[in-house]
């Protein structure tokens, strides 16, 4: 098991911090996949003597990290579509294994980015629901339905200062009740049977966020 | 029986107006680009494609929709940082849409192929995606019923064959290759390399020929993919 990181609570988590917060909750020997942006970053704070082997939803277990220059190979990419590279061990599949994997209940963690979370964790992250908006759905209903844990990676409000931590989701659902933690820049949330619990908060208290949010935290 | 064609517009000559085509890729990784020129070339119309994406940049399938060819396309992850041509398409009306999750995309082809005649998915419960759809509680859990997709004609890449057809890819260009080939009622195949019956380890073949109607040598694949799969 790593350590946990120390990080000043009084003070919002900068990006690289709540990645490296999420890596060193993932336990060893897990099988994982990275959404595309922020949680990709999880990546790059993985203890290589984790033996966490990352799974990508084009085809492969063993993904490595970002190909560069000769590493380049058009035929290796993730799911974001950038060059990547094979770790030793790899294995490449057809996209009906990829999705039998997350749908079958194999992958033990997915971690996701969000534009809303529900404190039942119902989670919304495919569509924002605009008249003009062309939809993609991709893999993460697959995703955020078959994989043991679901963690969810984003910043707690919105452009407009709105929370996205929400008592019910305004954007469309990607699934249902399918969320069990929530990281944010301003705090670490676990969703339970009986309420969201506050693990952490940091550069907020916990009562201001009770009341910024609506939410009433109960404890674990 | 697999037969090997003399060129990418031999293997798609025969194509109707308004036939469902399956069009293998993941982005670009995998995308049977020459193939899909011959589709340009051939003029056909009122095409239903299916495919997770809906092209990149202005090659390929972006080509295909660019030329007006598609009526409709079934997808994942139309959206794309280089999607325009679809993106375009689609606000302006003049391409429907169906989109489908991913992994619901990957088995309903593997259903058509493997003559199921629909499953129960737990994908989508609860989603605008799942919205006049079948629904059943199994063991305590929610799902919705999923039909196949079966294609009039596939087209797909993979990196080497034998002249029976039996296919080896590379990398993540796999996707959705095998699953498309055993979906489609004529599978055509892009290759970069044509081997002798007995050269593929039967151990190694990922598609077995039975998949397969036609094969084309495309000729040109770049020295680092050659490079890659030599290792």
């Amino acid at each position: 098991m790593i350590t946990q990181p120390a990080f000043d609570a009084s003070r919002p988590l900068g990006r690289d911090d709540l990645a490296r917060l999420v890596a060193a909750d993932i336990p060893a020997g897990s099988y994982v996949n990275l959404g595309i942006g922020l949680p990709t970053r999880v990546a790059d704070f993985l203890d290589s003597s984790s033996g966490v082997i990352l799974h990508s939803e084009n085809g492969m277990l063993g993904m490595g990290p970002r190909a560069y220059g000769n590493e380049i190979d058009p035929d290796l990419i993730n799911a974001g579509k950038l060059p990547v590279t094979e770790t030793p061990g790899a294995a490449y599949f057809h996209a009906a294994d990829s999705f039998a994997m997350m749908r079958g209940g194999h992958l033990d963690v997915c971690v996701l980015g969000a534009f809303q979370v529900s404190f039942d964790g119902d989670l919304a992250n495919w569509h924002t629901g605009a008249a003009d908006a062309v939809p993609a759905v991709g893999g993460a209903m697959d995703l955020a339905m078959g994989a043991k844990h679901v963690f969810v990676l984003m910043t707690l409000f919105n452009k407009d200062a709105a929370p996205k931590l929400v008592p019910k989701c305004t954007y469309p659902l990607t699934a249902v009740g399918c969320v069990s933690r929530v990281y944010t820049d301003h705090g670490v949330f676990l969703v339970t049977d009986h309420g969201v619990v506050a693990r952490q908060t940091y550069g907020m208290r916990e009562d201001d966020l009770a009341e910024r949010l609506q939410l009433r935290f109960v404890t674990a | 029986m697999a037969t090997v064609v003399r060129d990418a517009d031999e293997a798609v000559a025969d194509i109707q107006d308004g036939s469902i085509v399956l069009i293998g890729g993941f982005g670009p990784a995998g995308q049977p680009v020459e193939l899909i020129d011959a589709l340009i070339r051939s003029g056909v119309k009122e095409l239903t494609v299916v495919s997770n994406n809906a092209g990149n940049g202005r090659v390929g399938l972006a080509a295909l929709l660019a030329n007006g060819q598609v009526r409709k396309i079934i997808c994942s992850f139309p959206r794309q940082a280089d999607s325009y041509v679809f993106d375009e398409l689609y606000r302006a009306g003049k391409v429907e849409l169906e989109l489908v999750p991913q992994g619901n995309l990957a088995e309903r082809m593997r259903a058509a192929g493997a003559g199921i005649g629909a499953f129960f998915s737990p994908t989508g419960v609860g989603t605008p995606l799942a919205e006049g759809k079948e629904g059943r509680t199994i063991g305590g859990r929610d799902y919705v019923l999923e039909y196949p997709i079966k294609g009039d004609l596939a087209l797909i890449k993979a990196f080497r064959a034998d002249t029976l057809g039996n296919l080896v890819y590379r990398k993540t260009a796999r996707n959705f290759g095998p699953v498309m080939a055993a979906a489609a009622q004529v599978t055509a195949v892009q290759v970069s390399e044509i081997v002798d019956p007995g050269d593929i380890d039967p151990e190694a073949v990922v598609t077995p020929g039975i998949f397969v109607d036609r094969l084309v040598k495309i000729a040109g694949v770049s020295p680092l993919a050659a490079r890659g799969a030599a290792r």
